[in-house]
């Protein structure tokens, strides 16, 4: 059988299937198996051939027994985007062996365990039959720890078939294990055995493999909620509160991870605080008082614990308060999907609370990004005065992406407009609060402790002046929110600009942001294939500011593509550019999953149509 | 004989320098007789008295009345008015990032015993270093006249009807709560306000001290418990309380078994006089037992009802470096460029 002809997808474009390192891989489980250590082994161990590659998790809310399929997809131009389809198959879970099977390409491979027969036979696809339980009983593991070692079993025997150095594996599980002797062994032993097994008994009839490359040199794979935890690091953040939820808990656990590493004294003493709020109202309530005393502060959270967190967002936005919200964004309602991916809280982070608010997001789309947005959002927040929230999502936060080295911050912490004793005497004690005195909106702020006998001032939410005395006169308040309104002006001109890469002579402008990029990226060299050229820019923050408009004019065909279901970015920017209004198309969708390139190039293909 | 001469301190001020009116705040707005100012006008006595430096002073409030009045005093402290019964976090996550404040959060029972009470638990099980105090008169009033959750059984008000639950007792959710150090007083009694106060800005941790507030508008009908008649007539102080400074020299002598001395972390004294009864306020279930018999049979019991100063605060438990962290230079809080390198070499 052939499996290199020239395919015909639903949509009549041409796919042409490389055998070597252009592939995916779809392991489908059940949870709490502990399948992840097996397939981060594989990505590791590809990765370190040279070879790009990245994981989707696609799980569920669930500890144990429900089932997960995990994509591991290798691709020599470095396409990292999901793909709907994988040509590999290693089916774990005989629950859903019968649907995952016929989801398999045509050509592709199977993988079983020998004890679980396939429900369905298909002709087009190649069939191995692992004796798993055999491998993990002589494996020599405690029958509590058989089903784990058992994974191990189909990281072996992929290693014949694909092709992936052993090598690289068993330094994959080191890595993993930390150098711990007795878990590598094991593993390792499992793998091996599965491989002597495969080399035995497999007759390798299919065509795919791994092949050594050198396109991954001096990058690493890192999931995102460790990259923005190490970013807030070396941001210099001083306190974190949070509350568990999924898929925020992990950033979190990054901090508990590198904070005690990286900020502590030689005498033990912490320059830090991490404290597990009781709920997500408290955990914004300590970042907020710990912003307004002075600190670093950053919350991490999902959509439920943001829509909880509104009402204090709304006072640090009225008292001007610094404070970080990094919400990783999951499936919208309050405590439906929390393990599936959407860009559902776009419009809610943006205005979060009562009475005009409007606040500083930013849209990280890369690991770097991650990082960087880590510390740019406190210097933001500082510089502000003002609630920062870090858009990002579970695709980023998650999943395991390639990354360039982290880079060092290039400037120096931007603590913002604070008063000192020494300035103070200066003034001889004359400031105001909430006066703009630098027509930028931004007034000077004091910290609780300033050793001065006018440093004091009476934060509140409600009604103020500029000397923040409590006021009700309607003057009063129109002036504040005039003054705000000039801070958000101001901050249009210093959040992160988007990110454009234009082409010379193209009509279609593709306008998206986030973990969307890997999708558009690869449909937008499917579309240039096709002969479509596109220009693409990808948002990092809002505010919305002028490059984005002048990017629309420079367009006549615009596409705002995004994972919701109203195309709630396409709506702020007809808003932010009313006139253009009617030539920006939304392309959205929301089922959970992170976006295809096929998916991306189709859609927008019907709309050139 | 060698005489030592001391600068003369300037009349009316105290040990920082400062007199009374440094300790003021801004006139109230709130109802002419209101315990609230009453409170107010002990937190800036005591302060002066304590010799607080008013710069390190931090006060705290939520959403009500009683959340207004830290407008009312200490002027030259920053002041944080937050969200209805969230002061908790904030006073928290502040005292957390710096730990020389020295905090005072004036609450409500509309704001401690109802939307508040997760936080307050929360507060008091973290131990946060401050004076927490409720001004507790059983209604809300800033929206006109409902009941509380700290309202009587029975109890008919013009506005609300009559209230068919019972009410909770803050101080036996304190103490249930583990916190150390729990008063319970009366607006219309200065001098016991002031001494409990005094002693709670000397404690290590939380500090609840649930005063009653009367509200002169909504609640100071005879019948109320919360009214200042009911209180002039029932307050039944469990002993006669003195705060004794780290500084001054005992001088009185007491007869045996008449008083009872409680030391605190900065070495000044609670000294507690025996009244009628005997009353051992670190005895965690004869505190509860002396609240359940109030509650049952509507005893007006004040004074300090619990305390144990053996737990550690939040901060201690957190291991904090010396300085506060928000003071920390940069140097301190953002890591060299060699321990990036060593992370990036890590995930490699």
């Amino acid at each position: 059988m052939s499996v290199t002809e020239a395919k015909a997808s639903s949509s009549g474009v041409t796919e042409r299937r490389e055998l070597i390192n252009d592939f995916s891989i779809t392991v489908a489980t059940v949870n709490g198996s502990g399948s992840q250590t097996a397939n981060n082994t594989l990505i590791r161990a590809i990765h370190k051939m040279g070879v790009p590659v990245s994981g989707k998790n696609l799980f569920p809310s669930n500890i144990q027994g429900l089932p997960t399929w995990f994509t591991i997809r290798v691709s020599k131009d470095g396409y990292i985007a999901r793909r709907e389809r994988a040509e590999i198959l290693v089916a774990m879970n005989k629950a859903t062996i019968a649907e995952d099977i016929q989801k398999l390409e045509s050509g592709g491979v199977c993988l079983h365990p020998l004890e679980e027969p396939l429900p369905v036979q298909r002709e087009d696809v190649t069939t191995y039959a692992m004796p798993v339980l055999d491998l993990s009983k002589k494996s020599g593991a405690d029958a509590k720890l058989r089903p784990y070692v058992a994974n191990m079993v189909y990281v072996g025997t992929l290693a014949f078939v694909l092709g992936i150095e052993l090598d690289e594996i068993e330094q994959a599980i080191t890595f993993h294990f930390s150098g711990k002797k007795k878990p590598i062994d094991m593993n390792v032993g499992v793998v091996r055995a599965a491989f002597d097994w495969a080399a035995h008994n497999v007759t390798k009839t299919d065509n795919f493999r791994v092949e050594r490359m050198d396109k991954t040199a001096g990058t690493f794979l890192v999931d995102g909620n460790t990259a923005g935890a190490l970013g807030a690091l070396f941001g210099g953040i001083t306190f974190a509160a949070w509350y568990p939820i999924t898929p925020a808990t992990s950033l979190a656990d990054a901090l508990n991870e590198y904070l005690p590493r990286l900020r502590r004294e030689p005498d033990g003493k912490a320059t830090y605080s991490i404290v597990q709020a009781e709920d997500e109202l408290a955990a914004i309530g300590m970042v907020i008082g710990a912003g307004w005393a002075g600190a670093r502060a950053m919350t991490s959270t999902s959509g439920p614990g943001l829509s909880l967190m509104a009402e204090f967002a709304g006072f640090a936005y009225f008292a001007e308060i610094p404070a970080v919200i990094w919400d990783i964004q999951r499936m919208g309602p309050s405590t439906g999907l929390p393990t599936r991916v959407s860009q559902g809280d776009v419009l809610a982070a943006y205005t979060l609370s009562h009475g005009d608010t409007r606040h500083i997001c930013l849209l990280p789309g890369t690991m770097g990004e991650a990082f960087e947005f880590g510390n740019t959002a406190f210097d933001l927040a500082e510089r502000l005065q003002t609630l920062v929230i870090v858009l990002s999502d579970l695709d980023l936060g998650m999943n395991l992406w390639p990354s360039e080295p982290f880079a060092y911050p290039a400037k120096p912490l931007d603590r913002g407009k604070v008063l000192t004793t020494e300035d103070l005497t200066r003034l001889k004690g004359q400031w105001k609060r909430y006066a703009d005195v630098d027509s930028d909106g931004v007034g000077w702020r004091t910290w609780p402790g300033t050793d001065h006998p006018m440093a004091a001032y009476f934060a509140r939410g409600t009604g103020h002046n500029e000397a923040a005395g409590y006021s009700e006169r309607p003057e009063d308040w129109q002036k504040n929110l005039e003054r705000l309104a000039r801070k958000h002006e101001y901050a249009r001109t210093i959040v992160p600009p988007p990110v454009i890469d234009a082409r010379d002579g193209a009509e279609v402008g593709i306008i998206s942001y986030g973990s969307n990029d890997p999708a558009i990226r690869e449909a937008r060299d499917r579309l240039a294939k096709q002969g479509t050229q596109t220009s693409y820019l990808r948002l990092r923050a809002l505010p919305l500011e002028h490059t984005l408009v002048e990017f629309i004019k420079r367009h006549t065909r615009l596409y705002v593509i995004e994972n919701n279901f109203d195309g709630q970015m396409h709506s702020l920017i007809q808003n932010h550019a009313p006139e253009h209004a009617a030539r920006l198309v939304s392309i959205a969708k929301c089922d959970g999953l992170p976006f295809s390139a096929r998916w991306v190039t189709e859609r927008l293909m019907e709309q050139e149509r | 004989m060698t005489t030592t001469i001391m600068p003369a301190k300037p009349a009316n001020t105290n040990l920082v320098g400062l007199t009374k009116i440094d300790y003021k705040g801004l006139p109230s707005t709130l109802c002419s007789g209101c315990g609230h100012d009453s409170i107010a006008s002990q937190i800036i006595a005591v302060s002066y008295d304590l010799s607080l430096p008013p710069h390190r002073v931090a006060k705290f409030s939520g959403i009500g009345c009683s959340s207004k009045s830290p407008a009312y005093f200490l002027g030259r402290s920053h002041g944080l008015n937050g969200t209805h019964g969230r002061m908790p976090s904030l006073a928290t996550g502040a005292t957390t990032v710096n730990k020389d404040l020295i905090a005072v959060g004036v609450s409500g029972d509309g704001d401690t015993g109802s939307i508040g009470l997760g936080q307050f638990k929360h507060m008091l099980r973290r131990n946060v270093n401050m004076v927490y105090i409720i001004e507790n008169n059983g209604v809300y009033g800033l929206t006109k006249g409902q009941f509380s959750a700290t309202a009587d059984l029975g109890q008919t008000l013009k506005y609300a009807g009559t209230n068919e639950l019972p009410p909770i007792d803050l101080c036996l959710e304190a103490i249930i709560g583990d916190c150390g150090f729990v008063g319970r007083s009366f607006a219309g009694d200065p001098r016991q306000v002031q001494a409990l106060l005094k002693a709670a800005f000397s404690y290590n941790g939380t500090a609840v001290l649930d005063i009653i507030s009367p509200c002169v508008t909504f609640n100071n009908g005879e019948a109320s418990t919360k009214s200042y008649a009911w209180g002039k007539d029932h307050d039944a102080p469990l002993h006669d309380i003195t705060f004794v400074p780290a500084a001054e020299e005992i001088t009185v002598e007491y007869e045996e078994g008449t008083v009872k001395e409680v030391q605190l972390h900065d070495g000044s004294l609670i000294r507690l006089k025996k009244l009628e009864r005997d009353y051992d306020p670190t005895d965690r279930a004869a505190a509860i037992a002396l609240l359940e018999k109030a509650k049952a049979e509507k005893l007006f019991m004040t004074g300090l009802i619990y305390y144990n100063g053996s737990r550690p605060t939040l901060t201690e438990h957190e291991n904090l470096v010396d300085t506060p962290l928000a003071f920390l230079p940069p140097e301190k809080i953002r890591p060299p460029r060699e321990a990036l390198d060593r992370i990036n070499a890590e995930f490699m």
